[in-house]
């Protein structure tokens, strides 16, 4: 056999992989060949479908035409494309979170056979933040009102967002200057698809800047509701230890993976895989018990609040069927491979698409309906119980590779870790930051992407940050990674963080890598991130923090989202592989330069995790001279650059 | 001595109006090629690499167009310095930059159209059968970036015998179809 390239640095993977290619089976990686060589005009960006005149192509010899039919240049081709990117990402946390609130919805009114709320602190948190009055109300009225006034968020006509109080004077002093206050959640995304159509919004910095206001309707709306309501409806996540990787799997019980992205579904077949009922199902097919595992976001979500082990991030969802032992393959929305119903063929595997929004050919759909969710999960679980009894123990190859983690972090929890149960505060957060003995704060964050070595981007990345004293959070596939990779736990301070960062940690008793969640959840990074400018000392705008943030492997519409309301938000952002940008010199200049202007924040666009940990790393130090805090305490690999080469660095 | 270029195999890029969906894949796979980055953004922005094969439309049909490599080549007559010539009988017509004047006789000879200047107008460029990638065994960087298999390197006597075989396929078809009237 040819000697191919290493697809992956996760043994377990490495491991599957191997196997596909003994069996011939075709995976990802495979169909990434066979796209090869991708087209051009793509990924610069500069092919525009948006009206029947076309489709048109911008030379980018820059001999041929400079201009589709109606004139529209490469500025505006490439702008426009990259808002329907944002409007993408936009609507899919958004709808997530619009189902959270109707989930919550039913709870509050009784009509749900599953749904309670379970986190009631955040509740009347949320509640007095809104002015909802509690007195003299249950639980129960409050959420009502509260989902009510939520679901308005969605199709709010007038004023902006209720969340855009959230953030710094500041932060809503740019948007407000650069038109870029959210003020619906789906009427940004209309207007963003409005705009983009033939012959309206022509201009790029404009268009940029509604990409802005698109993506800031999804950070401090729609995932920031999903991220609330989860935690009113689901409860709010606590640190706790579990495991991660095709590991988890057993060979002796019945296995139910969820795949997919929303918590409705899994976190109510969490609870009726422990129905004594359904146990006694399975045991009576021979099987020990009902295993349940998680694979990308709708994994993070019942990991961090039930301690339900993840088998695998994004690039695994396939491999994770090749074990063999998956009974059922559960699947909702996002994320989610059509090919994962090809892999039913070889193995008995059976793949449950739930979603009245998502159909897959060759799967088994079971429509979920908030109404019946526990009736719908228990009647899931009995298809994996049958199907058990199909799986063929000589096509089982589950690898023995897993790892510990730590997960279960939010916004509200560092107050507590932080400053104790009597004097919940960020003030110790602030001070690690002022005293130099932390560096400062990351978020890495994103997906898997088939052209980078799978999950190598995220461990280099993450270690280069935290030696370097760098608080690192995360969310997504990128958390699972490095979860795998070993870095979510206690003793990854002594072995990978630097200094200051191992001081914290084990004083405080944390991992040097902080799991906050699922994608919708790097909301979290914002509030923490308020959390942090409220507490002090260390910039009154987001701005002005010594952060950063990266996706060194994203592919996903949404994690250009993602990117674009942190940037909108004052935080840098750089990310592997480049937006589909580049045909356009103005357009990479808008977001690389002129944005800062905007928003005081950047796009940089670095394939080299290292060399981007580095882009990062160097921007906290600018900002921590900027808020003449002292360099750092102890020794860092990466010292921090001379003022004279900050300055010629730009 | 017609007889000894018949047994001398000699591949030449075909392309097949009627299956290339103007994509222009090609071009930026050429340009990429022929240029010292590996990364289209710096290939095209930074070195500004050009494409040696082109797209034309006509007749509603798109024709990629690359050198034919002619037998008796004209650019080769018309080059005064000999910076184009041909490596063996059946060899790639290739540009020699650095005998290269720039003085265009090539251009205005070449029947094609398909040689050009460099962006700073001081050489030729053309189509080189990408010798370089045959070498290591690989297709040409069009050939191979072609998604829908519109371009091929043949061997132009198998290619001459397939065009045989499909024109008296047609004219059986049209004969028994007669036959049967």
């Amino acid at each position: 056999m040819v000697e191919r390239k290493l697809r992956s640095v996760d043994p377990a993977t490495i491991q599957m992989i191997e196997l596909a290619d003994r069996a011939e089976v075709r995976t990802a990686w495979d169909r990434l060949d066979a796209q090869q060589p991708q087209c051009g005009f793509g990924r610069l960006g500069i092919c525009c479908r948006n009206c029947f005149m076309g489709p048109c192509r911008i030379d980018p010899f820059g001999e041929g035409a400079q201009e589709g039919v109606c004139g529209a240049t490469a500025d505006v081709i490439v702008a426009r494309n990259l808002l329907k990117d944002v409007a993408a990402g936009t609507a899919a946390h958004s709808d997530h979170g619009r189902e959270i609130v109707r989930a919550l919805l039913l709870a509050a009114k009784g009509k749900s056979d599953a749904y309670k709320i379970r986190g009631p602190v955040k509740l009347r948190a949320l509640a007095d933040e809104y002015g909802i009055s509690r007195d003299g109300r249950s639980d129960e009225q409050i959420a009502e009102e509260l989902a009510q006034l939520l679901l308005g968020e969605f199709g709010k006509q007038e004023g902006m967002l209720a969340n855009v109080a959230r953030a710094p004077e500041q932060q809503q002093k740019n948007w407000a200057a650069a038109d870029a206050v959210p003020r619906g959640i789906d009427r940004e995304v209309v207007t963003a698809m409005h705009l983009t159509n033939m012959g309206v919004d022509n201009e790029a910095e404009h268009i940029l800047l509604a990409s802005a206001r698109t993506a800031l309707a999804d950070g401090w709306g729609g995932s920031m509701i999903a991220t609330d309501v989860s935690d009113v409806l689901f409860g709010q996540p606590h640190p706790l230890r579990s495991r991660v990787n095709l590991g988890v799997l057993k060979e002796d019980e019945v296995n139910i993976l969820v795949h997919g992205h929303e918590p409705t579904l899994s976190d109510v077949i969490v609870a009726a895989a422990r129905d004594p009922e359904l146990l006694a199902e399975a045991q009576a097919r021979g099987a020990k018990g009902i295993n349940l595992a998680g694979i990308c976001c709708t994994a993070n979500e019942i990991l961090m609040r039930h301690g339900i082990p993840i088998a695998g991030n994004f690039l695994q969802q396939e491999l994770a069927v090749m074990t063999g032992a998956v009974d059922v393959m559960l699947v909702d929305v996002q994320c989610v491979f059509p090919a994962v119903t090809e892999f039913q063929k070889c193995f008995h595997t059976k793949v449950i698409s739930t979603s009245p929004k998502a159909k897959f050919v060759g799967a088994t759909h079971i429509e979920f309906h908030e109404e019946h969710a526990m009736e719908t999960a228990k009647q899931i679980i009995r298809v994996a119980i049958e199907n058990y009894s199909r799986r063929d123990p000589s096509k089982v190859n589950i690898p023995a590779v897993e790892q510990k983690l730590v997960a279960g972090f939010t916004t509200e929890v560092v107050h507590q870790i932080l400053g104790g149960r009597y004097r919940p505060s960020y003030r110790p957060l602030n001070d690690g930051i002022q005293t130099g003995r932390l560096r400062g704060v990351a978020g890495v964050v994103g997906c898997n992407n088939p052209k980078f070595l799978h999950d190598q981007s995220h461990l280099a990345m993450v270690k280069e940050l935290i030696r370097n004293d760098v608080l690192v959070v995360q969310t997504g596939c990128s958390a699972i990674a490095c979860a795998k990779g070993g870095l979510l736990t206690p003793e990854a301070a002594k072995e990978h963080a630097g200094r200051g960062l191992w001081e914290i940690c084990r004083a405080v008793g944390i991992p040097p890598v902080l799991h906050v969640g699922s994608c919708v959840d790097n909301s979290r990074i914002l509030t923490a991130c308020a959390e942090m400018v409220a507490e002090g000392g260390i910039g009154d705008s987001f701005d002005k923090l010594p952060v950063a943030g990266a996706a060194p492997e994203w592919m996903s519409e949404k994690a250009i989202a993602i990117g674009m309301y942190f940037v909108a938000s004052g935080v840098f952002v750089v990310i592997g592989q480049p937006l589909p940008v580049e045909g356009s010199r103005q357009v990479v200049d808008l977001l690389t330069r002129t944005f800062e202007k905007h928003f005081g924040a950047t796009w940089a666009f670095q394939p080299d995790p290292v060399k981007a940990a580095h882009l990062m790393i160097d921007h906290i130090d600018r900002k921590r001279a900027d808020l003449g805090l002292p360099p750092p305490m102890y020794e860092v690999p990466y010292a921090p650059k001379t003022v004279e080469a900050v300055a010629a660095a730009g | 001595m017609n007889h000894l270029r018949e047994e001398t195999t000699v591949k030449r890029i075909v392309a097949d109006p009627g299956k290339c969906l103007a994509c222009r894949a090609c071009e930026l796979a050429c340009a990429l090629a022929h240029a010292d980055s590996d990364d289209l953004v710096q290939a095209i922005f930074a070195e500004g690499a050009k494409p040696r094969i082109y797209i034309e439309s006509a007749g509603g049909l798109t024709v990629p167009l690359q050198c034919r490599h002619c037998e008796d080549a004209p650019c080769v007559r018309v080059c005064p310095t000999g910076a184009l010539s041909r490596p063996g009988e059946t060899g790639p017509v290739l540009a020699h930059q650095e005998k290269c004047i720039g003085c265009e006789f090539c251009v205005q000879a070449c029947p094609f159209g398909v040689i050009r200047l460099t962006p700073d107008g001081k050489v030729v460029i053309k189509c080189d059968l990408c010798i370089r990638r045959q070498a290591e065994g690989l297709e040409p960087a069009c050939v191979a970036a072609c998604p829908v298999g519109a371009l091929a390197l043949e061997d132009v006597a198998e290619g001459a015998k397939k065009a045989r075989v499909k024109a008296a396929a047609d004219v059986a078809a049209a004969s028994l179809a007669q036959s049967l009237e």
